[in-house]
């Protein structure tokens, strides 16, 4: 039986490196993909603690993450396209109209 | 099933460095198809198998293709798409990463959570999981349900065809977005 703190471990490095990309990347949809990495880590630790605690609400709560992150996925890339659409872009750094 | 961990581990990690460091966006969204399938079969070794099962169809399935169908849309758009290069962001953000895996993993080895505790019997089964989610969680589930409904229509407007008065194709990145 593997100890429940190497997938903590696991999802808190799937988070780290998601967050790294977050940061790091300049393509809009680079930085999805990221920031679905980063809800996988949390998924994992999710029902890490569930399997843990010997409760599912944890597993049900990792449902309703991917759900939202199902949504999310969608709208998301909707407005990438949207964006590419208007500004012929999607490197973040050229979104700028509403920066100060 | 400690052997299987770390491979299923490795890929994981190895997919997820892929997807920060391709560059090309197809490649990154293929290894983020091998972190999806790697944390699917993670779930299974924690017998969390509905669980597995959803990951493999809704993210492998799902999103992964909504991913590379955009970025087929995008006709090569994303190949500009090297790291970004401001300097102090990129501290910032390998920095903000880096302490938030160190102090995690502080507080997990400190936990009280390596000492295993035993499983109830249907552990992880679909029909307790969807007991659960359509007691107790049932209104979470349907507002899940509706968040879905209004994620379609809003999908559908902001991607849906053009209206007329919009500019037509790509414009200069650097015009108004309003400004036609």
């Amino acid at each position: 039986m593997v100890p429940a703190g190497h997938y903590l471990v696991l999802g808190a490095l799937l988070f780290g490196i998601g967050a790294a990309g977050v940061m790091l990347r300049r393509s809009a949809l680079v930085i999805f993909m990221c920031i679905e990495l980063m809800l996988n880590g949390v998924n994992l630790t999710l029902v890490t603690f569930s399997r843990q605690v010997g409760n599912l609400d944890g597993q049900v709560a990792a449902f309703l993450v991917m759900t939202v992150a199902a949504a999310e996925a969608a709208v998301g890339l909707a407005i990438i396209l949207a964006l590419w659409r208007r500004r012929g872009s999607i490197n973040v750094d050229n979104l700028n109209l509403m920066k100060w | 099933m400690v052997v299987a961990f770390f491979i299923f581990a490795a890929l994981a990690l190895a997919g997820a460095l892929g997807v920060v460091a391709a560059r090309s966006t197809v490649k990154a969204a293929l290894s983020l198809l091998v972190t999806f399938i790697a944390v699917a079969c993670l779930y299974l070794t924690l017998e969390a198998e509905l669980l597995a099962a959803l990951q493999v169809l809704v993210y492998a399935g799902a999103v992964l293709v909504l991913f590379l169908f955009v970025i087929m849309l995008l006709a090569g758009g994303g190949e500009e798409l090297s790291l970004r290069r401001h300097g102090l962001l990129r501290a910032v953000g390998v920095g903000a990463a880096a302490a938030f895996v160190g102090i995690s993993g502080h507080v997990v080895a400190t936990s009280w959570l390596w000492s295993g505790s035993s499983l109830p019997s249907p552990w992880g089964h679909t029909r307790t999981l969807a007991a659960l989610l359509f007691t107790r969680y049932l209104l979470a589930f349907e507002a899940t349900s509706l968040l879905l409904l209004a994620a379609v229509v809003g999908a559908v407007v902001l991607a849906g065809k053009r209206r007329p008065d919009l500019p037509q194709g790509p414009s200069d990145g650097r015009q108004m977005m309003g400004g036609k």
